[in-house]
């Protein structure tokens, strides 16, 4: 028996200078998840911090963990990798909204359907910071950047449905500007099996600066910001004088608790096998005039793909036992050539 | 008359034999069956198949031909044979595509149900060919074989469509009767095979069955022949194609490592085999990963490399180009892993199922910036277990990538494999990192994961869950020895230097290039690949009229073997045969200013014997 020692923030904190732009919120996320990984009993060496490219992705080599910075789009595959074959690591990966959803997104929506153990940490800015400020396939429609000065004409990405529609069996929001609510989200996506998908919203303060302010900002938190609790009634607002109640039309809708009464709304449930509720709040805020949910959409039961791999594993050594080479070599016919 | 047919056995030293029909008749199973029959006999054998890209093409049209194609001899060979002797054509279009490589006399099969009008047509043929005269410098035998075999059938019970799936093994029958192939093994084959359905069992036998008594009872037939057992050096062998040998020698690498092994790898051909037979041996600690794309394909490979495993990523034609960022960001990470080119033909997805060698220059120069990488390549199909445990042997001492070529046609023919010893496998040895290497001027001990083994400039492989060794690395340049992120000018430099230097280091501890020189010629035939075969068969043709030619192949590309330098220098005249425009050439002469003779071939297939003798026909007598 080894005694476990209390770690602190700074066990987990590398000897590397932090470079990103003063006032990112990427500080405020790395200090959340340094914070939270002792609370979680992480061993350093048990830990995998794997990214991709882009300003996020330097996270890795900020992180006193194992650490692979690998290539634009792709951490989603090498982790997949080193989590089926090594089930006994806590692998994370890190990246911004273009390199997980751009270059990257067939790698993301892969790894999310086949519930590869692993938590998914996606950056959102909607921007690109490293390439200094392009439209990301986060950017809202009409977005002027340095390639598109008449405006955006692509349709964005709802990450959150997106990450529904992929299969995938944990799917949560944040942002970086509540460290408790950041570490309570990191937390439940860590303690998921299989793969968890963390949508962050992060301020990227040179290139697209204020870009949530208008729901996480503090004055603009109570009327637009709308906090999912597992087993709570979905309520927001001043007094949570607001709650989402189904809508006859089959989807739901935003009404005033007070005219339409308590009983009208409806109880969060993540662990729900159905994910329409879930898609359906993961619409919400589309419109600026609706809140937009953070918290966990859906946390549902999914074998995940690295035990089915063990399981068939198991299975054929029991039947065939540890496979031998001359047994192999002698699987087809074979005949001899005498002397 | 009886069964016991008594007609006189003639004795051949070699036969080829090439089966052709539309690409649902099952050429491919009648010609793997006749081989493994004829290798149980002992004979040597060598195979070719050849079927169209498409998987159903046009029934009865040229595009849909496939064909296979078998050497078996009594003696030791190399090549499935320049042309066949013995041509089996299931329909009119099996006949038009194959009958132009048959020299006259050779032995002409026709399934004769198949030639009415529409499927003439179809063939391009104005009239008959079975009944104009048109075939009459072969000796041409009419079968009805669909009309036989559906008579055999009659009894189960078979609607008439399924029986007729059977013809194939009725013709399989006719020509192991002929040639006096074993049907023990066949009949048990048909059962294991087709043990789901016992109609099909039934039908495939009977027509089996009938195709033998055909041969010996009817009167079309003068004579069986039959090709005594060969003589291969003593031991047990078995009969593998190129891509069952890759994969074995793959699990027997992983095995002397005693490591586990990780495939990622998207579906494509002709890799897809591969695949295919990993995915079986999960009790050999293998993990097969059919990933989303190539791209992922080789990226969970690295990751499991990362953690600890062999990581192998297997591909062919466009799959290499999708790879190549990885490979880069490989060479960078220093870790070890395996990427197999099964290369085809080119550019684009250019010819897929046919063959090729013109990857080479690809994967040895292929990535941006300068990202060096060994190269191994594969002569015959039994060579491919040697390559790769050469490959991840490489890989895991020199913590590198490693690329493995075969082709199209190394993959899919089969030959004989001597099943080794287990004494006999390579030893591989690796050792993981287990404790800091490095003590910092304040006294600190760290772990710096760039700081090289002396001997073999590879760099420390330190597996997460290892306490104390935690470290990042990344594509970014790195710091000699901590491995840090370093924008230094001169450190660039001299991380390119020792990648380089790492790579190049490789050919101490490769053999020497073998020179097959029995009485100092002038001329060197020098290959590589899968063009191994043709180049010993056409050698040894030319030794037996009296020429001098020496004779090398290359297993490594990169780093060439020390000796390469010497062995280029003693000749006067070097012929480097390629089935592509010249890379290998490109490569020596850029490599070592000689000027070499080139012999190119681009067209999907291998040489023929006959093309690599005239080449140097006319090099040995311009040097006389
Ligand atoms: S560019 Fe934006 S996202 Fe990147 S480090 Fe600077 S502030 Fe952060």
């Amino acid at each position: 028996m080894t005694t476990i020692e209390k770690l602190t923030r700074k066990d987990f904190m590398s000897d590397q200078e932090v470079r990103w732009c003063p006032g990112c919120g990427d500080y405020s996320i790395l200090a959340a998840v340094q914070l939270l990984l002792p609370e979680l009993n992480a061993e350093k060496h048990n830990t995998v911090f794997i990214s991709g490219i882009g300003c996020a992705a330097r996270f890795p080599y900020y992180m006193n963990t194992y650490g692979v910075h690998s290539i634009h789009g792709r951490a989603p595959a090498v982790a997949s990798g080193l989590a089926i074959t090594r089930p006994d690591l806590d692998v994370w990966v890190i990246g911004g909204d273009g390199d997980m959803l751009s270059i990257g997104g067939n790698h993301l929506i892969h790894a999310l359907r086949r519930n590869i153990n692993m938590v998914v940490v996606m950056f959102n800015n909607q921007i690109y910071g490293l390439t200094k400020g392009q439209y990301s396939p986060t950017s809202e429609v009409g977005k002027v950047t340095k390639s598109s000065p008449f405006g955006s004409a692509d349709q964005p990405f709802n990450p959150i449905s997106l990450a529904i529609g992929a299969e995938a069996t944990f799917v949560a929001r944040t942002h970086d500007m509540d460290r408790a609510h950041m570490q309570f989200v990191l937390k439940k996506a860590h303690e998921h099996k299989g793969a968890s998908f963390v949508e962050i919203y992060q301020n990227c303060n040179v290139f697209n600066d204020g870009a949530f302010e208008s729901i996480t900002g503090k004055e603009n938190r109570q009327d637009k910001l709308l906090i999912l609790q597992d087993g709570e009634p979905i309520l927001f607002g001043k007094d949570n004088a607001y709650g989402i109640a189904p809508d006859p039309s089959g989807g739901i809708r935003i009404v005033e608790v007070a005219k339409e009464g308590m009983e009208h709304v409806l109880v969060h449930d993540a662990k729900k096998k159905d994910p329409s509720l879930a898609f359906a709040l993961s619409r919400l805020g589309i419109s600026n005039e609706e809140p937009r949910p953070i918290g966990i959409f859906r946390d549902i039961e999914r074998e995940d793909y690295g035990t089915s791999l063990l399981t068939q594993q198991q299975n054929v050594l029991q039947k065939q036992g540890k496979g031998a080479l001359d047994k192999l070599f002698r699987s087809q016919s074979t005949w001899v050539v005498e002397e | 008359m009886t069964l016991e047919a008594d007609k006189a056995k003639i004795n051949l030293d070699s036969l080829v034999i090439r089966f052709a029909g539309d690409s649902g008749d099952g050429m491919q199973v009648t010609g793997d069956r006749f081989t493994a029959g004829s290798a149980i006999l002992g004979n040597d054998v060598a195979t070719f198949p050849n079927y169209p890209a498409e998987i159903r093409a046009p029934a009865g049209t040229i595009a849909g031909v496939s064909a296979f194609q078998v050497q078996i001899a009594d003696h030791d060979i190399y090549t499935p044979g320049d042309f066949p002797t013995v041509l089996v054509a299931m329909n009119p279009a099996a006949l038009k595509a194959n009958i132009a490589d048959l020299p006259p006399g050779g032995v002409v099969i026709c399934n004769s149900d198949a030639f009415d009008q529409r499927s003439l047509e179809k063939a391009g043929y104005a009239a008959n060919p079975l009944e104009d005269g048109s075939l009459d410098i072969y000796k041409l035998y009419g079968v009805p074989i669909t009309s036989l075999t559906l008579e055999a059938c009659k009894g189960i019970g078979a609607k008439p469509r399924d029986a007729e799936r059977s013809k194939n093994f009725f013709a399989l029958g006719l020509v192991s009767w002929l040639y006096d192939r074993p049907y023990q093994p066949t009949l048990d084959f048909i059962r294991m095979r087709y043990a789901k359905n016992s109609q099909v069992v039934e039908a495939n036998t009977l027509a089996f069955n009938a195709g033998r008594y055909f041969g010996e009872t009817a009167e079309v037939f003068e004579s069986s022949y039959t090709v005594p057992a060969s003589k291969l050096p003593p031991g047990e062998y078995t009969n593998i194609t190129g891509n069952t040998a890759l994969s074995w020698g793959l699990i027997a690498a992983a095995r002397q490592a005693s490591l586990p092994m990780f495939l990622g790898s998207y579906p494509i051909t002709p890799a897809s085999d591969i695949l295919h037979e990993l995915s079986k041996h999960k009790a050999f600690d293998v993990t097969t990963f059919q990933a989303e794309d190539e791209i992922a394909a080789v990226c969970s490979a690295l990751g499991a490399a990362f953690g600890g495993a062999i990581g192998v990523t297997t591909t062919s034609g466009p799959g290499i180009d999708l790879k190549s960022e990885t490979v880069g960001l490989a060479v960078s990470l220093e870790l070890p892993l395996v990427i197999i080119d099964i290369q085809r033909g080119g550019p684009s997805t250019g010819l897929p199922t046919k063959t090729e060698q013109s990857d080479l220059l690809h994967v040895m120069f292929g990535r941006h910036g300068e990202a060096p990488v060994p190269i191994v390549a594969a002569a015959t199909p039994a060579h491919c277990f040697e390559a790769a445990t050469e490959a991840v042997r490489i890989a895991l001492t020199y913590r590198t990538p490693v690329y493995l070529l075969s082709d199209g046609y190394l993959a899919n023919g089969a030959e004989p494999f001597r099943i080794p010893a287990e004494a006999e496998l390579p030893e591989i040895k690796v050792e993981f990192a287990t404790k800091a290497n490095k003590v910092l001027p304040d006294g600190r001990e760290v772990f710096w994961p760039y700081l090289r083994d002396e001997k073999t400039l590879a760099r420390p492989w330190a597996l997460p869950g290892t306490k104390g060794l935690e470290h990042r690395i990344g594509g970014i340049e790195k710091a000699d020895g901590s491995g840090n992120i370093s924008y230094d000018p001169l450190n660039h430099e001299l991380m390119v230097q020792v990648r380089q230097a790492k790579v190049e280091g490789i050919s101490k501890d490769l053999p020497d290039l073998e020179v097959d020189d029995p009485d100092q010629a002038n001329v060197l035939v020098m290959g590589w690949g899968s063009t191994y075969g043709t180049i010993v068969a056409s050698v040894n043709n030319l030794r037996q009229s009296g020429y001098s030619i020496a004779r090398a192949h290359l297993m490594y590309l990169n780093p060439f073997p020390r000796n390469l330098a010497d062995v280029l220098s003693k000749y006067d005249k070097v012929l480097i045969p390629e089935m592509n425009s010249g890379q290998l050439a490109f490569l020596i002469r850029s490599k070592f200013l000689k000027n070499v003779t080139q012999l190119n071939k681009i067209q999907g297939v291998p040489f023929k014997t006959s093309e690599i003798e005239a080449a140097l026909i006319t090099m040995a007598t311009e040097s006389k």
